[in-house]
């Protein structure tokens, strides 16, 4: 059990390392470096190259990238080249945001979305599961700016209710983001609940048209003991690497989401950062990003291990 | 007669067709059971048995609707009580044990959990005593260690070991009242015959209503006291197991019969041509009329009622008396016999094989991980045009042997060889073009081997494209004639495998097999998953394949009637390890290895007079013993220590006949010659 454990997250490490690999090769790639987008049109001659010597950028690329893994495992990732303020700093603010915004769409989203794939899977055909589901296939199919811009115009512009933008700086304590999150969360959660909703239905149905669902339905047990105790601990099982998906995608893949409503996350800040060609920030976020990637599945699988005896079994004899 | 439990009176159902008409899967049926009596419902796949079954305990399958009829329990119809009343009912008077176990125990809880859940539900045994009575119960359906079963999951128990847990989860209840539904197809012969006695005990203990749908007649013979042939969702024959099995009376149950392999018979079992009609395929005739060899004019204007003849059965048939001159056994078809003294088509050389593989892990930091065989030291050769079966129980290595040869599972020792000595890659990646197209395999289930999308014609071309570059014109011609090779014409190239039936298909999969001219078939359980009148059909194209293409097969199956019926040569399997092999005749009669005896006696045969002959305390296992006899623990005839700490030697008799038994031959015969006689 402990050497799976130790192994998945071995192997874990191992997709990071490779990634970093390929972020560092990439940004290694692209014309220029830091010094000449620092320097902007300056960048020529002696200044160009005092700078390089400062930053180090005149060594090899394998010492380069040595010194900056290893900085990274540190949690320090040099500091960005426009203002020459700590990236650890920069990104932890940003990052902290994204988790603010992924936590509270989770907390709303994840168990409205099983609650209602629960009842539509449950009611399949009637008039319950039609209504839900077509506004599922809506909040899926309807892109996030469009839902974002019409959200906003009705609650900010026209109700006046919600703020439809954030001001709040980055690095304002979590508290104050409200109510200026709230429209955010609103659209992520329509999107993800959406999602989750749909697996959940189609996982419920196939669950409760199985054989052991008959058989306990002839075994006489009553219809709501046998949703809760035979059918949702096994129609769950599939749900929790789609909701693990959905935390990744929360923390580095809402960019458009971030951009409408100028919240200060780290999606946003990608975007900012390609823009200002601030690559260690890039190569910070990117790496991040699939850190958590790589860790969010890693839990999800050891949690439908623990959940799915089946699953239990095979691993236990594997030691 | 008392009055009866079930009374299933002119019971309709249906569903609604894709054009909205009602197609009907049960048509006036008539069904009763009284308390003692066990009955027997037969038919094929699709002859609604199942349904009726379940319809008897107030519960229709999605889609389904109650047409017409009704459905009492100890008078009391069933459709019109409420939810409570059924859940009361269900489960605790009237019990289900399901086919397939395995599927039908909840993955997430642990066995305990659900009998316990039973007891609760519908019992009167106090909560405080609930684990008590479920060690007690799954004691009473002799499970080993029935403390540790409790917490146990579903996947962690055998088949045979999920069926008697899904007894005793029925038995929890105190049931008057059980119906089975297939309770034990899937299973080992020997956990079959098993179950089947403990099935008979318990009734006759408790003087229960037992209600046992199956289409395998064997079993049926073993545990009714009456039985009802279902076909296209109507009743056609009804009487007394003897009658019913002996001399039946209707022209579908007497095919049925004749199409079963049977043990004693040397001659191949007789299909029955045609299919049965699908739901709303009966016109207004006899629903057997277009495949009957009695039918006339009449049969097929007037559909005929279900009669009682004097005798006492019921039967539906214009002509039951003339029925009785069809026969009920063999085809007259001798099987084609090989001896074993050609050219090797295929050897296994010392061959062991395992599933565990090294991981990727151990492979980059070099470890070797202590490898357990699941097949060891497996030596035999099959000669050019012979038929070689394996039999064995589930976990005896015969599909991993199949695997092994078919490049699907590399040995860890030894070697295949084929036609000339030329060994086989272990792997199927590795092997030459050649190599490939003269090893064919067949799977047991046609519906996953055939690609759904891919008409008959695309799934014949991707051989003859592959191994002889055949394109246009001569492609289709090649197709065609493989086709009408298998019985099947050329107007069945641009149908899907959804478009035909269970055997069809099966013969669209050995057309493909066929198409790559092979010298060596391998088939794995072909005709497991097909009704067995649709199997004696399969048998008989293989048989003819056989004779007229001179083809080697290595023929694997559970039913060792079916081996049978088509190999030259059998080889007997336990745990991965040989236990007997020779010449069929031989190693289906005496002297036997003690294991083979085991299974032999467990083979049911579909007559009420002929009872299994089990050994004592019968437990499968799961893995060999480190050392000896791989068959020392569940061995009758075990000498003593010798047999724990040694491997037998092969004993010799003639033609090629060995046993592998301490034992010697002389005494191997003396005690079973002993044995028949008392």
């Amino acid at each position: 059990m402990l050497r799976m454990l130790l192994r998945r997250m071995a192997l874990g490490a191992i997709t990071v390392a490779i990634v970093s690999i390929i972020i560092f090769s990439g940004v290694e790639l692209l014309p220029g470096d830091a010094c000449t987008a620092f320097l902007e049109r300056e960048a020529k001659g002696k200044l160009l190259e005092n700078c390089r010597e400062a930053q180090g950028l005149n060594r090899g690329p394998f010492e380069r990238y040595f010194d900056w893994a290893a900085s990274a495992i540190r949690g320090d990732f040099g500091v960005s080249a426009n203002g020459q303020k700590s990236i650890a700093e920069l990104v932890g603010n940003r990052l902290k945001n994204s988790l603010l915004l992924a936590s509270s769409s989770l907390a709303l989203g994840v168990p409205l979305a099983i609650l209602l794939g629960v009842i539509t899977g449950l009611w399949r055909d009637r008039p319950i599961d039609l209504t839900l589901s077509t506004i599922a296939i809506f909040a899926m199919t309807i892109p996030e700016f469009v839902s974002a811009t019409v959200l906003i115009l009705l609650f900010s512009v026209w109700l006046g209710w919600l703020p439809g933008i954030v001001l709040t700086p980055a690095h304002a304590p979590a508290v104050e983001f409200f109510p200026e999150i709230i429209l955010p969360v609103i659209v992520l959660t329509m999107v993800m609940t959406a999602h989750i909703l749909r697996m959940v239905r189609s996982s419920v149905i196939e669950v409760m048209a199985g054989d052991y669902v008959q058989m306990a339905t002839l075994k006489g047990v009553p219809y709501w003991r046998i949703v809760f105790r035979h059918a949702l601990p096994n129609a769950l099982l599939p749900a929790i690497n789609v909701v693990a998906l959905t935390v990744a995608w929360l923390l580095g893949g809402v960019v458009v989401i971030e951009v409408v409503f100028n919240y200060p996350g780290l999606g946003r800040m990608i975007i900012d950062s390609i823009s200002d060609r601030d690559l260690p920030v890039v190569q910070a976020i990117a790496l991040i990003v699939a850190t958590v990637y790589v860790g969010v599945n890693l839990s999800a699988d050891l949690l439908t291990m623990f959940a799915n005896p089946r699953l239990r079994t095979l691993y236990m004899r594997q030691k | 007669m008392t009055q009866p439990v079930i009374d299933i009176k002119d019971v309709s159902i249906g569903f609604d067709g894709k054009s909205g008409e009602t197609l009907h899967v049960l048509r006036n049926v008539d069904m009763s059971v009284s308390e003692g009596e066990s009955l027997g419902i037969v038919g094929e796949s699709g002859s609604g048995k199942s349904t009726l079954a379940l319809a008897a305990m107030g519960y229709l399958k999605r889609g389904l609707r109650l047409l017409d009829g009704s459905v009492s329990f100890r008078g009391e119809d069933m459709f019109s009580r409420s939810g409570p009343e059924l859940e009361k009912i269900r489960g605790g008077e009237l019990a289900l044990i399901p086919q397939n176990s395995g599927q039908s125990l909840t993955p997430t809880l642990r066995i305990g959990a659900q009998i316990i859940e039973a007891l609760r539900l519908h019992s009167s045994v106090p909560p405080a005593e609930y684990s008590t009575k479920a060690i007690e119960l799954l004691s009473q359906v002799r499970l080993p260690e029935p403390e540790a079963i409790l917490s146990r999951f579903p996947h962690e128990l055998s088949g045979g070991q999920q069926q008697r847990v899904a007894i005793a989860m029925a038995l929890a209840g105190e049931p008057h009242t059980l119906l089975l539904d297939e309770p034990t197809t899937g299973l080992d012969v020997t956990t079959q015959a098993h179950i089947l006695e403990l099935l008979r005990d318990i009734a006759r203990e408790r003087s229960m209503a037992m209600v046992y749908v199956s289409h395998d007649l064997g079993a049926i013979a073993r545990v009714c006291d009456r039985v009802m042939v279902m076909y296209a969702g109507e009743v056609v024959l009804d009487g007394t197991t003897r009658q019913v099995l002996k001399a039946p009376v209707h022209p579908y149950a007497r095919g049925l019969l004749a199409s079963i392999p049977r043990l004693a018979d040397r001659q191949l079992p007789v299909a029955l041509d045609g299919r049965p009609p699908a739901p709303g395929g009966v016109g207004v005739g006899c629903s057997f009329a277009d495949r009957c060899a009695l039918s006339e004019d009449r049969c097929r204007a007037e559909r005929p009622e279900l009669t009682t003849l004097p005798t006492g059965e019921q039967v539906r048939c214009y002509f039951a008396d003339r029925a009785l001159e069809l026969s009920l056994r063999g085809s007259g078809v001798e099987p084609a016999v090989v001896r074993a003294d050609g050219e090797a088509a295929l050897s296994l050389n010392t061959l062991s094989i395992s599933y565990q593989q090294p991981g990727l892990l151990d492979r980059v930091f070099g470890r070797d991980a202590a490898i357990v065989a699941t097949v060891d030291d497996i030596q035999i050769s099959v000669a050019r045009g012979e038929t070689l079966g394996l039999v064995g129980e589930s976990g005896s290595g015969k599909s991993t042997i199949l695997k092994s040869v078919a490049g699907l599972l590399p040995p860890v020792g030894g070697t295949i060889t084929v036609a000339g000595g030329t060994p086989l890659a272990p792997m199927v990646e590795r092997r030459s073009a050649d190599h490939l197209r003269r090893v064919q395999l067949i799977f047991q289930n046609p519906d996953d081997s055939l690609n759904p999308r891919h008409t008959v014609a695309e799934i014949l071309s991707q051989p003859l494209k592959l191994y002889f570059g055949l394109s246009g014109e001569a492609l289709e011609r090649r197709s065609a004639e493989i086709l009408d090779r298998v019985r099947l014409g050329a107007h069945y190239l641009d149908r899907l495998p959804s478009q035909l039936s269970g055997g069809e298909k099966q013969r669209v999969a050995i057309a493909r097999a066929f198409a790559a001219d092979p010298d060596l078939v391998l088939c794995d359980e072909v005709t497991s998953a097909l009704d067995v009148s649709v199997q004696a059909a399969v048998l008989d194209l293989l048989n003819e394949l056989k004779e007229t293409q001179g083809t080697t097969y290595v023929f694997v199956s559970h039913d060792l009637a079916v081996v049978k019926a088509l190999s030259d040569r059998v080889a007997v399997l336990y745990q991965g390890r040989l236990c007997e092999i020779g010449p069929s005749e031989q190693v289906y009669s005496a002297p036997s290895h003690p294991y083979s005896e085991v299974l032999l006696g467990a083979v049911l045969e579909p007559d009420p007079d002929v009872a299994p002959v089990l050994a004592a305390d019968d437990v499968v296992e799961s893995s060999p013993p480190a050392a000896g006899c791989p068959f020392q623990r569940r061995c009758p005839r075990k000498i003593g220590a010798i047999c724990d700490t040694d491997m037998p030697p092969w004993q010799e008799t003639n033609n090629g006949h060995a046993i592998r038994c301490h034992h010697t031959i002389a005494t191997l015969t003396q005690l079973q010659e002993e044995d028949a006689r008392a």
